[in-house]
């Protein structure tokens, strides 16, 4: 095999980019959320198709239209969202796709020796073959996805993020299973956040940013301070608005939060935030900080801990209690497809859905009050609509969000949760959002938003909670927010945290 | 290697389930009926049992792809009409009748599962207007109640073996063993299970979706047909009966809900199933036996069905994120 | 400037209530082929009036659906507001009085049932209403003792199922009426209708936006359970008394009514309008197919063929996964 190198130019996520890959060799690829390391795979497993650029195989050019075409080619792709089926077992999942059979029939005993082979391959032999997926923890699951691809007898094996959900004791494992396959002369792509992953299995590494791979070297040629500065590199420096005086750090919290936990995925957070002041929440996607802003918000079930508003102590038991007036919580969804809004319904009925009982009496809606309310939202926005009845489907990614928000606006709210708000907008919107936030602020709102876009978290925010396996891990403030202490705070460089105990630390 | 067991077990809870609730019914059935369980008793409640049994089995197909079948009666009802037409005569021609009412069966279910897969047409509505074209041939077939059927194989069918086993059951058991064994154990009942379970999964796999759709309906057709034929074993006439049709329909879920088939599809079996209908006719049965006056029994098949159904909802108590809820 | 306001129009008429009214229209024509009476305003008038009880039962069967839901227990509940209120007329003239209200709150009750079941529970709806159903019937068959019940209904069922007041118009079809205008007005003016349209495009975000989408689901059960209840105490007015299977030829016509009408199976889309043509549609569709002399089964082949049809015209688009 000559190496696989593909190269492709795209409009948003991936430009122009690089990537060579030889046999027997472990080839991190680096970047931070959104660099285009996950649309990468995507294309070289067969699940998206590029728009531009090549990808070649043994020196042959070939392009998948399937999954299963990738597979065929021997490309085996382990993804974040898992595609094991969880009512099957184990061994089935393993042979899913091309099972053993005996007279048309699937033989059961030639499927389990391929499973249990698999499994041992994989390093997960401790997992029965005939255990229901569903029963499975996440860990166990993902070194079952792990099999799963093993058993295709792939060429090139592709990790995204393979290593996130497993347990210390798996990760061990996985490590003697992945340098074993490159002595066997797989090609292994790596990608993860983990930077002492990284050190100890790569033999070469690739660095994305902003969609464009900025380079390629071998392993142990630069040190993790060079490696952040190549991930940081940015291209737009996108003006935030000044922050305003700051909140005198002696007033009484609005929002106070005490040792807040969660089902093991949220670890004693404490924290408080005051009228006025924007609170970012940091760290690598899925370390619990879209569980803290649920859990705030009375979605999450026996939950532990204090929640506090206004000195008070608050059960906040769904959104309908959230946004009482007494809280006048208001939560910015993830994702605003699914979750934000109703897109088959009208502008004017997203817009004044979350409002609508400060809209109504005795159940009727006051249309006029609706109508001129929707009007100011749309004008403060500068929501682009062709009028209000327009299907919010109709509208442009940046103002659909802007929906999301203003339907939230509508109430006043006293405390905003934001959930990445900006990802995948353009940047007009993000620069009209930053200056939203300023203004909610300004106009003694208490904010806490969570973005994956580091560029954001200091330039909007008065302080950050970077967060780390549920946990806080380090409170920035300040002049101290800076994109490099984000990123190593992040990426937990240095000590291995001790979980559930978050400590202090400053930048590398 | 060890624990095989205990994770058949757990494979298996929901038919297994099923299947000890319904030994359970039985023996109370069984030893307090006031004449014993003699022969005939025994055949009479199996012949019951194994129609909606097999109703149920093809109900099954269909709800483990994450589909409904909502004309699955009423194919069963076109089947029986049919066969009061073709299934009589010389040993030949029966034979050729037989084939004809299962051909047919499986062409009501095909066109079920081809507007359901090319139409993208939701299963429910879709079944319940397939099932009013079904019910309409069939009353085209049999205008008023008549008709005949090959009287010997009827009775072969519906008496007793030698040794006093009801006929039924062994006919019961030959339909487990032709068609839903090898189907559960074929790559496209695996595919069928896949897809119920989480069709996203089964794409990413490479699992192939429509074929494992199209197996299901059509499979689930061609059983109802067979229940038709047995029903007219039973009745020895054709009947174009809506109430007959629909009654089944609501029969076959109650007894896919009872064997531990989830309605989300991906999980249970057809054997379940089996038992679950079952165990719905003894439920019934169980009210004569203990002198209840038959009207409570409706009543009483109800209640069990919505405290079966309210069974189901114990996973609620598990959940930790509400927006689990909201799928 | 009218352009524009025709083209605006013509962009929220719903292609498949367009349909609907055309296939009203052509069903007519055809049938005036065979007889000018089917132009007639008696006809009409008279087939309103038997429209007005499948209409009763689609408005309670359209509101469920809108919420992606189904009710299945409408045969019984049916026949449970027949018996109800029959059996109250028997008790004398206080249940004269009552004998309405007693028959459409047993449909309410019942209702309740299955939106607890729904909403609270979260049991598919599709099996919960068919246990309610089973009770429904267990129920009556107690109630009864198995044979048709001998009460007749009462005065004023009688009256607003079969009389006239104004023009000769059929005091059903006011009923329809009002029930129609109040349904519109609770789906399209209050915040219970706006929730219901929420739930059915998006559950996740109605309850993420602080809707109180349990409360909800469970009030449009109810709402379907006496609407159903209440197409049984017509129905019972209109034969003077009810009967076992009064419900049964009421289920599937009801849900295809509000399908071919526009509605989603999925809910979240879906105008009342549509309702009513599919309504008429459906009442005039067998009417025409009996005065043909189409026999039985040809009106079920039809029907489901209509059906099928105009979904693969009109009801696809939107797939379950999006």
């Amino acid at each position: 095999m000559q190496g696989v190198s593909k190269r492709y130019g795209g409009v948003h996520a991936l430009r122009d980019a690089a990537l060579v890959i030889e046999p027997g060799r472990i080839h991190a690829v680096l970047g931070e959320n959104g660099a285009g390391k996950s649309t990468l795979i995507k294309i070289m497993a067969g699940v998206v198709a590029p728009d531009e650029g090549r990808m070649l195989l043994d020196g042959q050019p070939v392009s998948f239209a399937s999954p299963a075409a990738a597979n065929a080619a021997g490309i085996a792709c382990i993804f974040q969202e898992l595609s094991l089926i969880p009512d099957l077992s184990v061994a089935d999942n393993i042979a899913i796709s091309n099972p053993p059979r005996r007279f048309g029939l699937i033989d059961r005993r030639a499927q389990r020796r391929m499973a249990e082979e698999a499994l041992a391959r994989a390093g997960a032999d401790n997992i029965h073959p005939m255990a229901l997926v569903k029963d499975l923890s996440l860990s166990r699951r993902q070194m079952v996805e792990i099999a799963k691809a093993l058993a295709r007898k792939p060429r090139i094996l592709i990790l995204d993020e393979a290593t996130s959900a497993l347990t210390a004791a798996d990760v061990t494992r996985i490590y003697g299973v992945l340098k074993r396959l490159r002595s066997e002369g797989l090609a292994l792509v790596y990608i993860s956040h983990r930077m002492h992953e990284i050190v100890e299995l790569a033999d070469e590494c690739t660095v994305f940013c902003n969609g464009r791979s900025v380079a390629s070297f071998a392993a142990g040629v630069k040190t993790d301070n060079e490696i952040v500065e190549l991930m940081i590199g940015r291209e737009y420096n996108a003006a935030f608005p000044s922050r305003v005086a700051r909140v005198a750090s002696n007033a009484a919290p609005l929002l106070e939060v005490r040792h807040l936990g969660w089902t093991g995925r949220l670890n004693d957070i404490s924290f408080q935030l005051r009228a006025g002041e924007v609170i970012g929440l940091g760290g690598l996607d899925g370390q619990g900080q879209r569980e803290l802003l649920l859990a705030l918000f009375g979605v999450l079930h026996a939950t532990t801990g204090e929640v506090l508003v206004d000195g008070r102590p608050m059960t906040i038991s769904g959104p309908h209690a959230a946004k009482r007036k007494n809280i006048g919580m208001a939560l910015i969804p993830e994702d605003r497809k699914t979750e934000g809004l109703m897109l088959p319904m009208s502008v004017r009925d997203n817009l004044s859905f979350a409002a609508l009982g400060t809209l109504s009496r005795w159940g009727i809606i006051d249309r006029p009050a609706e109508r001129d309310a929707v009007e100011r939202i749309v004008r403060l926005l500068a929501v682009r609509t062709d009028g209000t009845e327009m299907q919010a489907a109709s509208l442009s990614g940046g103002n659909q969000q802007k929906l999301v928000i203003g339907k939230w606006l509508m109430m006043a709210p006293r405390i905003v949760l934001l959930n990445d708000p900006t990802r995948g907008i353009d940047v007009g919107t993000k620069q009209e959002m930053y200056l939203l936030l300023r203004e909610l602020a300004g106009a003694g709102a208490a904010i806490l938003f969570y973005s994956t876009d580091y560029d954001e978290l200091v330039g909007c925010c008065d302080r950050v909670l970077v967060m780390y396996d549920g946990a806080v891990k380090c409170e920035l403030t300040g002049a101290e927010i800076t994109e490099r202490a984000l990123i190593s705070n992040a990426l937990n460089i240095g000590a291995e945290i001790v979980k559930g105990h978050a400590m202090q630390a400053t930048a590398t | 290697m060890s624990g095989d067991w205990s994770y058949g077990l757990r494979e298996h809870k929901g038919t297994l389930l099923a299947f000890a609730a319904f030994v359970m019914m039985f023996t109370i059935y069984a030893t307090n009926h006031p004449a014993g369980l003699n022969a005939n008793v025994a055949t009479t409640a199996a012949n019951k049992g194994v129609l909606l049994a097999i109703v149920a089995m093809a109900q099954t197909l269909v709800v483990l792809t994450s589909g409904i079948d909502l004309s699955v009666g009423m194919v069963m009802v076109l089947a029986n009409c049919l066969a009061s037409w073709t299934v009589v005569g010389s040993p030949l021609m029966t034979t050729l009748g037989v084939l004809e009412v299962l051909l047919a069966g499986s062409v009501c279910g095909a066109i079920n599962g081809l507007i359901v897969i090319y139409g993208r047409l939701q299963p429910i509505v879709t079944t319940i207007a397939t099932g009013s074209v079904f019910y309409g041939v069939a009353l085209a077939l049999r205008r008023v109640p008549g008709g005949d059927v090959n009287a010997s194989l009827a009775d072969a069918l519906t008496g007793q073996l030698p040794g006093g086993v009801p006929a039924s059951l062994a006919l019961l058991l030959a339909l487990v063993a032709i068609v839903w064994l090898p189907y559960r154990r074929s790559a496209i009942g695996r595919a069928a299970y896949a897809v119920g379970s989480s069709e996203v999964a089964a794409y990413m796999s490479g699992v192939p979706i429509r074929r494992a759709k199209f197996v299901a309906y059509t499979l689930s057709g061609l059983l109802a047909s067979v229940a038709g034929l047995f029903l007219t074993f039973i009745t020895y006439t054709g009947e174009a009966s809506a109430a007959n049709g629909s009654t089944y329909t609501l029969y076959s879920i109650a007894a896919v809900v009872l064997g531990g088939v989830s309605l989300f599809g991906g999980s249970g079996s057809a054997i379940g199933a089996i038992f679950g209908a079952l165990m719905f006719r003894t439920i019934g049965d169980l009210l004569f036996v203990f002198n209840v006056e038959p009207l409570w029994q409706p009543l009483f098949q109800g209640v069990v069905l919505v405290a079966a159904v309210c069974m189901g909802s114990v996973r609620l108590l598990r959940i930790r994120n509400r927006l689990d809820l909201y799928g | 400037m009218l352009r524009g306001r025709l083209g605006n129009m013509c962009r929220h008429v719903d292609p498949a209530i367009a349909c609907a009214f055309g296939c009203i229209v052509v069903v007519l024509l055809i049938g005036s082929l065979y007889s000018t009476n089917f132009l007639s305003p008696e006809y009409l008038l008279q087939q309103l009036k038997v429209a007005s009880f499948l209409g009763v039962i689609a408005t309670g069967m359209m509101i469920v659906i809108l919420l992606g839901q189904i009710d299945l227990s409408v045969p019984w509940v049916v026949a449970v507001g027949g018996m109800m209120a029959t059996a109250a007329t028997g008790w004398g003239p206080v249940g004269e009085v009552l004998a309405i209200p007693v028959g459409i709150g047993c449909g309410i009750a019942l209702g309740l049932v299955s939106g607890v079941g729904v909403a609270f529970l979260r049991i598919p709806s599709m099996v919960v209403t068919l246990a309610v159903n089973a009770v429904a019937q267990g129920l009556m068959v107690v109630h009864t003792g198995g044979f048709s019940p001998q009460d007749s209904s009462s005065l004023a069922m009688r009256f607003i199922a079969t009389g006239h007041t104004l023009l000769g118009i059929p005091n059903a079809l006011l009923v329809w009426v009002a029930i129609g205008a109040a349904a519109v007005f609770l789906l399209t003016r209050t915040t219970f209708g706006r929730t219901v349209y929420a739930i059915g495009n998006r559950e996740r975000a109605a309850y993420l936006s602080g809707a109180r989408t349990r409360t909800v689901v469970m009030a449009a059960f109810a709402i379907s359970g006496g609407l159903s209840a209440f197409g049984g105490v017509l129905l019972a007015g209109y034969a003077s008394k009810a009967a076992q299977a009064m419900g049964d030829p009421y289920l599937l016509p009801a849900i295809a009514a509000v399908v071919l009408g526009g509605t989603s199976i999925l809910g979240g889309r879906g105008n009342y309008l549509g309702t009513v043509a599919g309504v008429i549609l459906i009442t005039l569709l067998q009417s025409i197919l009996s005065v043909m002399q189409m026999e039985e089964f040809g009106r079920h082949i039809t029907y489901g063929v209509v059906i099928v049809a105009m979904l693969l015209i009109y009801g696809r688009g939107r797939r379950h996964s999006d």
